[in-house]
């Protein structure tokens, strides 16, 4: 008889099949109907999770001390989980949540490929994977997994996940731009076995520190991951001999089934049944940045969602009118959408309790075929799907905040969120100093502290939030220098104007400027939104964040500047009239467009970066005057934008140090520009028939029609309704022009 | 279990609570009772009598009006069935040249009107700013929010909806 490691003599495929089939009949989690451990002795059951819970948390924050990268280090871009056999996930730890559910997906795909014959999987043995097309958001996540086993049977998975710096992709960097299919996206491991006794394998580490730019932080994240994991198995092991493997094996399906429920509960408490729908949009602007002849086009995403939320709880999640996938490195494979959903509805509906793959199965998903949300072809680039994933989540939180809403707990509204996007990358060689030699990457990990949306009752949070790890945080600028040694900061402060405006307005946020020092062959990239608004607007009359731009200069007078003590740029406060065209002498960039493939720099030149703000909530002109003065005096806003969004004059008293707000002269210019709605505005049906002469008398510009296309080409719903709001034939298609 | 006194919920829904008081309104359990105060709160606010079944947005409710179920915005502007996405009855404002963008954004700072328009849905009768939309030329009107009220009502709060 052949060995089998699943429960009862079961191989792990037919449990899988059988958790899947009992779902599928009962719609509760292996059929569970009653939560009997829980109900039995719930302070047993409840001490039993918050130990599971303990141990993933401190085996995260003891991996990190072991070995990290200082990325991980510094910010704590790692977590862990635990699995059931299946790869289902029980618990997990804090940290960067948004891959709990990837890694599930990874070891389903090693149970369904049927590992337990090939390559094999015993006690001890460790696992290595980063491909997105079978369980990841893009390759620069790599994930180590192991089995756990009590006896000759796997009873759980532990998973630990890092962000690197560097995968060995085309060019050096974690999300890449000039990567346009799956051959650009750097080294893959597709589930792939690298260790064994709890050792990795030598000639894995070889292959490994020889396949990636920065080896030293790929071995010691590594190391930091399988410490972790071994933690994880250690606590397990404890609690079965503590509590006896019947209880245990019971406990996580009724942990699970549990998740599930208070998914439903909190749904039922906080939102309100109905259709929601929000629509999403990413530019691509790769027609002038592109190498490769294919990918010289111009992009824009069409991010459609539709959030139905059920009478029983349950959610139904949509991108049916999603347009097609692309040589760009934006795809997003089933690991990245369900991530990016799953990490999102830890934040706004399931924290603080049993925070786990219940969630999952309480969701119903569609990721159209053939669209950038599936593109169902692993050869594309799937290097950078944040840059369709992220925008087209602030669609769900904007849903989610319609619903909070209406059922009364303003407080709980997000309009949304800024873009992680300006992630500078790119590295060089330093030319002198003790590392002389050396190769040194660009890639600080700013991007995690973003503007949050505004919501409700209160603006949005400043320079601190992150999509994909609810700890956000920002981080030292000494500690990015560390490993970023080629660009000492010349500066950080607040970005003005990129709050989102409202009555309550998003969060801003900041910039830096970076100089090219010591180095040799430094490349310098970057990408975030620039042509279209990043997300789904603001909400309730809020307006979106201000976008993104690129500037850099190039043959600069840096080093005079320097020598002479003069001035040189800390900002860009005034872009139309900015500090680098007044203090620098040289070859000065500016893109309306922040997404470049890399460029060459040099010594003494020096490159703009900025985060985004978040989208705000609510009519401007009903922000109260005392919260505009604090916007003034913290640097928020500048006047001039005050004044035209706002409606509020004030000017700055030089004595005092502060703003003063005129307030009879700002009540008369709110008035002004209420009576200026009138004027400029016209009725719906003038709108509906200006909107729709575009398409039809072809003023539509080349990416926005092909967007369209696609669309109407991939769902027959979504063109249905297109055609039937701009009362088009039934036959109605957009010619790519 | 959370309970707010009626106080605590004006003073929430005026944006009036400090940090402090607002904190622990976040990160605690919710009060079970806020949909119906957040209800009283608000119709005592509206200056007209309409009886408010949903608060849909922060200046629009959906009403019962001659046994049907209106959007009606609190200047007593009424949108019709809210069945129907009350948008198509606002004014609108269509940015959708650099000129038009830049009169908000700094350049460089707002989006491509090649790309992406910027829409202002106003009440035609206060002409308060209800909505925005951040779309490609040509996108159709979005539906934000249709709920399912009866479902509310009688699955999740075991009661009849006000107008039933």
């Amino acid at each position: 008889m052949e060995k089998t490691l699943g429960w009862n003599g079961k191989r792990l495929k037919e449990m899988l099949e059988e958790s899947e089939r009992l779902f599928q009949e009962t719609g509760r989690y292996y059929a569970i109907e009653k939560l009997t451990l829980k109900e039995e002795d719930p302070f047993r059951f409840e001490r039993n999770y918050a130990s599971l819970r303990g141990a993933l948390v401190s085996a995260r924050e003891t991996a990190l001390h072991v070995a990290a990268s200082p990325i991980v280090k510094e910010i704590g871009e790692l977590c862990f989980a635990l699995y059931t056999p299946e790869g289902d996930s029980i618990v997990v730890s804090t940290g960067i949540l948004v891959h709990v559910h990837t890694m599930s997906e990874a070891v389903k795909f090693m149970i369904r490929e049927e590992y337990e014959d090939d390559p094999v999987i015993n006690p001890g043995d460790i696992f290595l994977n980063n491909d997105p097309d079978c369980g990841n958001v893009h390759t620069t996540d790599v994930q180590t997994l192991i089995p756990i086993f009590w006896e000759d049977e796997v009873i759980g998975w532990a998973g630990g996940v890092t962000h690197q710096i560097d995968t060995g992709g085309i060019t050096p960097g974690h999300d890449l731009v000039a990567a346009i299919q799956r051959f650009d996206d750097g080294v893959y491991y597709t589930c792939r076995k690298i260790g064994s006794n709890d050792k990795i394998w030598k000639d894995h580490m070889i292959n490994a520190r020889r396949s990636v730019r920065t080896p030293m932080y790929w071995e010691l994240d590594e190391k930091c991951r399988l410490a972790g994991d071994l933690m994880i198995r250690d606590a397990i092991i404890d609690f079965i001999k503590r509590e006896g493997i019947d209880y245990y094996k019971r406990f996580i399906r009724e942990a699970i089934e549990e998740g599930r429920r208070v998914f439903l509960e909190r749904v039922k408490e906080r939102l309100i049944p109905g259709r929601y729908r929000a629509a999403s949009f990413i530019d691509a602007p790769f027609k002038e940045q592109a190498w490769q002849p294919i990918a010289k086009i111009n992009a824009i995403s069409n991010q459609p969602l539709e959030f139905i939320v059920k009478e029983d709880g349950t959610l139904s999640l949509s991108f049916d009118g999603a347009n097609a996938a692309k040589h760009n490195a934006y795809n997003c494979g089933k690991g990245a959408m369900e991530g990016g959903q799953w990490v999102l509805l830890t934040q706004v509906l399931i924290y603080g309790d049993k925070v786990n793959d219940g969630a999952y199965f309480a969701v119903e998903k569609n990721y159209p075929l053939g669209t950038w949300a599936n593109p169902g072809d692993p050869y594309l680039s799937y290097q950078t799907p944040w840059g369709n994933l992220i925008p087209a989540y602030t669609g769900m939180m904007k849903c989610l905040s319609y619903g909070v809403y209406s059922r009364g707990y303003r407080e709980e509204v997000v309009t949304g969120y800024g873009l992680t996007g300006d992630a500078i990358q790119g590295g060089g060689i330093f030319i002198e100093g003790p590392l002389e030699g050396q190769r040194w990457s660009l890639s600080t990990f700013e991007i995690s502290g973003q503007g949050l949306g505004a919501s409700a009752v209160k603006d949005g949070l400043n320079y601190g939030y992150a999509m994909w790890n609810p700890e956000a945080d920002l981080g030292d600028v000494e500690t990015w220098e560390l490993f970023q040694g080629g660009v000492p900061y010349l500066a950080r402060k607040i970005k003005p104007n990129t709050a989102g405006f409202g009555k309550y307005r998003g969060g801003s946020a900041f910039a830096g400027i970076g100089l090219v020092a010591y180095s040799k062959e430094v490349d310098f990239f970057g990408a975030r939104d620039g042509l279209v608004f990043h997300g789904a607007a603001g909400m309730h009359g809020g307006y979106p964040n201000a976008t993104g731009y690129r500037l850099y200069a190039k043959n600069t007078n840096m080093e005079e500047i320097i020598k002479n003590r003069r001035e040189y740029p800390l900002g860009d406060p005034y872009p139309e009239n900015g500090e680098f065209e007044k203090y620098l002498q040289g070859d000065i960039t500016r893109k309306p467009y922040c997404t470049i493939y890399p460029v060459n720099l040099e010594n003494s030149d020096i490159f703009y970066y900025m985060q985004s703000g978040g989208p705000g909530y609510g009519d401007p002109l009903e922000r109260k005057t005392e919260l505009i003065k604090k916007d003034l005096d913290d640097e928020i806003y500048t006047k001039d934008i005050v004044f035209k969004v706002y409606g509020v004059v004030a000017e700055y008293d030089e004595s005092k140090g502060e703003w003063i707000i005129d307030e009879t002269a700002t009540q008369t210019c709110r008035e002004e520009l209420r009576n200026e709605r009138k004027e400029k505005s016209m009725t719906f049906e003038e709108f509906w028939k200006q909107e729709r002469s575009k398409i039809t008398d072809n003023r539509l510009s080349e990416h926005v029609n092909a967007m369209y296309s696609e669309s109407l080409e991939l769902s027959d719903k979504w063109a249905k309704e297109f055609r039937e709001f701009w009362k088009f034939p039934e036959d109605f298609k957009m010619e790519v022009k | 279990m959370a309970k707010y006194d009626k106080k605590t919920i004006e003073r929430l829904i005026d944006g009036d609570l400090t940090w402090n008081e607002l904190k622990p309104i976040i990160s605690g359990r919710k009060d079970p009772d806020r949909f119906e105060k957040v209800l009283e709160i608000l119709q005592e606010k509206v200056p007209w009598k309409e009886k408010i079944i949903l608060p849909l947005h922060e200046h629009l409710y959906i009403v019962s009006k001659n046994e049907q179920r209106t959007v009606k915005c609190d200047c007593g502007f009424e949108f019709g069935d809210y069945q129907e996405n009350w948008k198509t009855k606002c004014r609108v404002r269509v940015r959708d040249t650099s000129e038009a963008i830049e009169e908000l954004y700094p350049k460089y700072m707002g989006s491509d009107p090649e790309w992406e328009e910027l829409r202002e849905y106003y009440c035609p009768d206060c002409f308060t700013l209800l909505d925005t939309e951040a779309v490609p030329p040509g996108y159709p009107t979005i539906f934000n929010f249709l709920p399912d009220i009866d479902t509310f009502y009688e699955k999740w709060l075991g009661r009849k909806a006000p107008d039933r």
